[in-house]
């Protein structure tokens, strides 16, 4: 296999934390040799110029629904797959929220061969923690595990009944099983569609308190320090949740934490004239919540940023606020939108692939994520700064439910590599 | 020309003059209909359509009376038992009516939001008539007129609005429009029926209904829905009519002329004492009710006023 030698890149490095002129050689799918200024390729080598011009450890992605099996009409392994090799994005960890849920090793073998056919980026799956996502039994976490399961977590629904949860984390925890969970007190946050406060009365729209959040995450914590279980948080959103997650870090209980990069750059007020494309789960916060999570992201208390891509067709968003469904695509939005957090000089380029490359390399346990020799070769080269005005339709996902259409944003993905396989070329 | 809206959805997008000429042209439609003068011109060649997808007798009357009274051919669907239960979308409704080619469409909806949504898909004019929780501009306007008409003016004036203000579309359009006209206003609920994030909305709220009603000019009652009185919000209906029911006592603290208003229908001996209703020197609840009729009538006058102009010319001559 030929070597590819990637010149006068600008190098964005999560581990050490710095953004500088540098080169990289890769052969064989895998990161050789990282090179400051000078360096100049071996004679055999491709060599790709990077103009000046970003390169990251490739973005893996927490959280995407592919909508395989059961609606592969709003998307499928090979348009997610697209999709996230234009957004720069070289792994995708699925949501086993599908129809039918993903909750038996035959289901889960069914993805990994779909995947496997289909999406040019790495996919690895996760599954249900419990049985039809129904918080009643849990799922065969062993078997499932075995098959490449990577996490298990039944999505936006929270397990009510604290002891199937806590029977869950326990098993888990035998087997060293990662569960990831979503905080929303299921009493006080059902039938709401945004964020209580002067919006959601003017919208005369039901709603749910913030402090729905910090509840829900108060009783995970307390389950984890019960089971020592391995714990994510999908999405932590409110301002007031973030002292209980500090205290549970300082704790030392195994708990990290993520958050949608829609929740890191638009509020409550998005929602305007009942925009149904700005409905998500859970529902936008107000400003003051955002700018304190865009915080926690930059002090690294939030580990993870993710897509959160939720496929939804026309039809389940052409519908009056409240009976319309929730969730926005993100796959090819992802990073442009967290660089206006730093377009904004509210977070540095490093530090924000730490939270969307390096710490869900760490959490998942892979190798990737990094700029370090042995590292697999999955990269992506951006310009920072490209202005572009999106247009939804567009977009490369089946469906085209972005909060961002006609946003004005900077950020193009100029290529895309994985295992040292250039997937995508921008123009 | 001061009344530049194409739709009625709500109060918010009104500016204070639009409020102003809408209210002026009502007060002239009330005193013709006093007088029993015809205007059978107005709408004339015209289609209104009343689409209810809840139930309502009292508005779709008021808005039906409203568009005969100015000749336009007024036909009502009763949206609960058709299209929507065999699985039809609202905008497809939407889009299969406007193939009607209607030109005003009076529409009830329960959820908020649902007619702005399908006024995005018609090219008719739409009128609000309640969405959810959100906005009856309708009501308010008629309130409003009611108050101006038994207070002389409709500013500097202190309005107290009583009850389940957390589930009320009319108590929204009310504080949007009383707020607009330099108003002060005063809410009056247990703190079970007060909307999230009351405290930013430029009034002063009360939980003690006898402290609330000091020296006001305007008493204005809501309905209290039944499915709310079994425990979920509030203790009782007996609680409730003790704590905050309109009674002689409560009354007293308002100023000695102050008016008693209510969207209706009224529970007796729930939200309002019987007698306060039906005293004719502080009741305007049955003028309420007729100026609904005069201000249906100039909604739909400057709607179509607008429709008119909008147009194409030969679209007009035919």
């Amino acid at each position: 296999m030929t070597a590819t030698f990637f010149a006068n890149a600008r190098l964005i490095d999560p581990v050490a934390l710095t953004d500088g002129p540098g080169a990289i050689l890769i052969e064989g799918g895998v990161i050789k040799e990282v090179f400051d200024t000078g360096a100049t390729p071996p004679k055999s080598a491709n060599v790709v110029d990077c103009n000046g011009q970003c390169l990251a450890p490739g973005i893996i992605d927490i959280g995407v629904k592919v909508s395989e099996p059961g609606e592969r009409h709003k998307e499928s392994f090979r348009s997610a797959g697209r999709a996230a090799a234009a957004g720069g994005v070289t792994t995708i960890v699925t949501r086993p929220d599908t129809l039918p849920a993903i909750d038996t090793p035959e289901t889960l073998e069914f993805v990994e061969r779909r995947a496997q056919e289909d999406a040019p980026v790495h996919v690895l799956p996760m599954a249900a923690l419990t049985k039809g996502r129904d918080g009643r039994e849990m799922t065969e976490i062993g078997f499932l595990q075995d098959a490449g399961a990577v996490a298990f977590t039944d999505c936006d629904r929270v397990v009510t009944n604290t002891k199937v949860f806590s029977r869950a984390l326990t098993y888990a925890r035998s087997l060293g099983a990662l569960v990831i969970g979503h905080v929303q007190e299921p009493g006080l946050s059902d039938g709401a569609a945004v964020t209580s406060g002067k919006f959601a009365s003017l919208r005369g729209l039901p709603s749910v308190s913030p402090m729905a959040e910090r509840m829900a995450l108060d009783r995970d914590i307390s389950l984890l320090e019960m089971t020592g279980a391995r714990y994510h948080v999908d999405q932590i959103t409110t301002a007031r949740a973030l002292p209980a997650l500090e205290r549970a870090k300082r704790n030392g209980l195994q708990i990290t934490a993520g958050i949608g990069v829609h929740h890191l750059t638009l509020n409550e007020l998005d929602v305007a004239d009942y925009r149904t494309f700005f409905k998500l789960k859970p529902p936008l916060r107000s400003e003051d919540d955002r700018v304190a999570v865009v915080q926690a992201v930059a002090e690294g208390l939030i580990d993870i940023i993710s897509s959160m891509h939720t496929p939804q067709d026309e039809e389940s968003k052409r519908l009056p606020y409240e009976e319309a469904a929730s969730g926005a695509v993100g796959l090819e939005t992802l990073l442009p939108a967290a660089l206006r957090l730093y377009h904004a000089e509210m977070i540095d380029l490093p530090r924000l692939f730490r939270a969307m490359s390096l710490n869900p390399a760490h959490l998942l346990g892979l190798k990737a994520g990094r700029l370090q020799a042995d590292a697999p070769a999955d990269l992506t080269l951006f310009d920072p700064d490209a202005p572009f005005q999106l247009d939804r339709a567009a977009l490369l996902s089946k469906s085209k439910n972005t909060p961002f259409d006609g946003a004005r944003m900077q950020g193009r993905v100029l290529g895309t590599w994985v295992s040292g396989e250039r997937i995508w070329e921008g123009a | 020309m001061t009344f530049r809206a194409k739709h009625l959805l709500g109060i918010e997008p009104l500016h204070p003059t639009e409020i102003t000429t809408l209210l002026d042209l009502a007060d002239s439609y009330a005193d013709h209909n006093r007088r029993g003068v015809a205007h059978r011109d107005v709408l004339a060649g015209l289609t209104q359509i009343n689409m209810f997808f809840e139930n309502s007798t009292r508005t779709q009357a008021s808005f039906e009376l409203a568009g005969m009274r100015l000749g336009a051919d007024v036909m009502n669907m009763g949206m609960q038992a058709s299209s929507i239960k065999k699985g039809e979308t609202l905008i497809d409704t939407a889009l299969t009516l406007n193939a009607m080619r209607p030109d005003l469409l009076v529409v009830r909806h329960p959820h908020s939001g649902a007619v702005d949504l399908l006024a995005q898909k018609v090219n008719c004019a739409v009128l609000n008539a309640g969405d959810g929780r959100h906005e009856h501009p309708t009501q308010a306007l008629l309130d409003a007129l009611t108050i101006r008409r038994a207070k002389g003016r409709l500013h500097r004036l202190s309005i107290a609005i009583c009850g389940d203000i957390a589930h009320s579309r009319v108590a929204r359009s009310n504080i949007m429009l009383l707020g607009k006209m330099e108003n002060r206003i005063r809410l009056i609920a247990p703190p079970t029926l007060m909307p999230s994030g009351v405290a930013d909305f430029g009034v002063e709220v009360f939980e003690d209904m006898e402290e609330g009603l000091q020296d006001v000019d305007v008493v204005m009652m809501l309905r209290l829905q039944k499915e709310r009185m079994d425990g979920g919000f509030i203790p009782s209906e007996r609680e409730y009519f003790h704590r905050y029911g309109l009674d002689a006592a409560k009354l007293a603290h308002a100023k000695p002329d102050a008016i008693v208003m209510h969207p209706g229908p009224m529970n007796r001996g729930v939200e309002i004492d019987g007698t306060i209703a039906d005293d004719i020197n502080r009741s305007v609840i049955q003028e309420q009710v007729e100026m609904g009729v005069a201000v249906r009538m100039a909604a739909m006058d400057l709607l179509a006023q607008n429709l008119r102009a909008s147009r194409k010319p030969q679209e007009v001559m035919v």
